[in-house]
């Protein structure tokens, strides 16, 4: 709810000067989720104008991937967004296939995309888990890291690592998957399918949680367009917009999926409540997607495209998938070296920050935290 | 649904040959050379148009073309005179569910850029990142810091092709 206060009728009502306040909020905020400083100006408790300072994780990825052949970047991709790794790899292979102009096997691009949901029901679990927590409810983020362990023991088993994978490859993966996956796989999604009701249960319909979120931190349509937002935060406010359909990649095409929008259920839509709950039922679309394609899993060589030198002709190319968070973007230019000559990264985490201010404005300060957790951020990405 | 050529065709007519080139030479995308100065009045025009209603800025980038005269530095490091730096700009229509690229190019010595933050909000960080990592200068726009690196970074743009790793920082040596 936006309140507006007539300072000088304040002032004359109680006989007190009033005057502006900054409040800086971070670097080190548990909310923030990362290394964040918001600078908010502040009029008593409601905020006039608050500005996000960024750059504290800064390592110049950027620069970084000048200096290498184009194999020894994905490992840097992997630590943009390090609650989603896989899709950022998903990405940057996609973008450098289209450079290449190659095809790869079918049972990759099922693989890819079986690893793709999996982080991405992984990446909402921390999301909405951490939100729970900002807002004050300890016990769904212990239920939902308890689950996403059981993703990442399946990321283990599959190539080695559990948040840093370097696994999918340009051309295909790193590993074919272990005998026992698919059964593992389709046990997990039977045991997860009821966990998402317990949430449901536990936080979604919670009074004091709907108290917290609904109305709070509205994000009307054209502005959320006009500011880049994509993903989760552009479907709560309630736009039919997801990359996997309407720009498909990948075997996207071949599965059968919704996509869940902000109807403004508790509130208006585009409030905090609608990106939580978009995110609650994205899990369950993600859950239908990996189900048909772990059990139609194509046989194949994961290694057979793997070209054993990537040396791209000149041209650039500027391809995009469906991160957990939303649009994320390669611009990659080739100068027919096998160097990229420039990488540039549009990361969702990124552009989300830029609209909060936008969103912030006219809000008491305790919401700050229920929107900045709505939104969900990774600062490694923001700052790349 | 349009392709590139036709939305070339449909500014073309609008704003005649002198701003606009289309190049097709290379093998992925295609794009549309706009001059500097012009690209927030053929941006706005892309987002109004009832046949183009590019409501949608994907993705801006700022690019050093490291085309200009090259020497070497007395350290062995290289420094590029003259040239240009780009920008390169994806557009989408959410509407009508068609894409296009722009591509500005600037003097190295003088990068000045007509601002399309007015056009989309949505460029207004991705400028003040090129600024920061490029030095390009975007005109207009209402608030161009430095976004990722210090704000009392000294040492340059660091994305530039001839940028030099500086051995001190605020009088602290720095460590490699």
């Amino acid at each position: 709810m936006s309140i507006t206060i007539e300072k000088n009728k304040l002032e004359h009502k109680t006989g007190f000067r009033t005057e502006e306040m900054v409040l800086n909020m971070g670097p080190q905020h548990p909310s923030t989720h990362g290394v964040l400083r918001l600078e908010l100006e502040l009029e008593g408790e409601i905020i006039t104008n608050a500005i996000p300072h960024i750059g504290y994780l800064h390592r110049c990825f950027e620069k970084h991937a000048e200096a290498m052949n184009y194999s020894q970047v994905i490992p840097y991709t992997d630590r943009m967004d390090y609650l989603a790794s896989m899709y950022n790899e998903f990405g940057y292979a996609i973008a450098v296939e289209k450079l290449l102009g190659i095809q790869v096997p079918e049972r990759v691009e099922y693989i890819r995309v079986i690893m793709g949901e999996l982080q991405r029901i992984a990446s909402h679990l921390v999301a909405l888990g951490t939100y729970a927590v900002d807002i004050g409810a300890f016990t769904p983020f212990l239920f939902c890291f308890r689950d996403r362990e059981k993703i990442l023991s399946l990321f283990e088993q599959t190539c080695g690592a559990r948040l840093l994978y370097n696994y999918i490859w340009v051309g295909g993966l790193s590993h074919d998957l272990h005998p026992d996956f698919v059964n593992q796989t389709n046990e997990f999604i039977k045991y997860f399918r009821p966990k998402i009701k317990e949430l449901n249960d536990l936080l979604t319909k919670n009074k004091i949680f709907i108290d917290r979120t609904a109305n709070v931190g509205v994000l009307p349509l054209d502005v959320a367009i006009n500011y880049g937002i994509s993903g989760p935060n552009l479907r709560g406010s309630g736009f039919k917009w997801d990359i996997r359909k309407n720009d498909s990649y990948s075997v996207y095409n071949k599965f059968d999926f919704d996509i869940p929008v902000g109807e403004g259920l508790m509130g208006k839509v585009g409030d905090c409540w609608d990106r939580y709950y978009v995110r609650i039922l994205e899990m369950e679309e993600s859950l239908k997607i990996i189900e048909q394609a772990v059990n139609n899993l194509p046989e194949g060589d994961v290694a057979s495209a793997i070209p054993k030198r990537i040396k791209p002709p000149v041209g650039q190319v500027y391809s995009r998938v469906e991160n957990p968070r939303g649009e994320l973007g390669y611009f990659i230019i080739s100068d027919g070296s096998i160097n990229p000559f420039r990488v540039k990264v549009k990361g969702p985490s990124f552009v989300h920050l830029g609209v909060l201010n936008e969103i912030l404005k006219g809000h008491m300060i305790a919401d700050v935290i229920a929107i900045l957790g709505s939104i969900d951020i990774v600062l490694g990405e923001v700052d790349r | 649904m349009k392709t590139t050529e036709e939305i070339f065709t449909i500014l073309k007519n609008n704003f005649g040959d002198a701003m606009l080139e289309l190049v097709t030479s290379q093998p992925v995308e295609h794009f549309i050379k706009v001059n500097p100065i012009e690209i927030n009045k053929v941006c706005l025009f892309l987002r109004e148009n009832e046949e183009l209603l590019f409501d949608s800025l994907m993705n801006l980038s700022g690019v050093d073309d490291a085309n200009g005269k090259k020497s070497a530095d007395t350290d062995g490091t290289q420094i590029i005179s003259g040239g240009t730096l780009s920008v390169f700009y994806h557009l989408e229509s959410t509407k009508l569910h068609h894409k296009i690229t722009l591509k500005v190019s600037t003097e190295r010595e003088k990068p000045e850029v007509a601002s399309v933050e007015s056009t989309w909000r949505h460029a207004d960080w991705h400028e003040r990142e090129a600024y920061d990592l490029l030095g390009i200068i975007f005109l207009n726009h209402p608030d161009l810091r430095r976004i990722l690196m210090p704000y009392d970074w000294e040492a340059g743009y660091p994305l530039r092709k001839d940028y030099k790793n500086p051995e001190f920082y605020l009088g602290m040596k720095v460590p490699y």
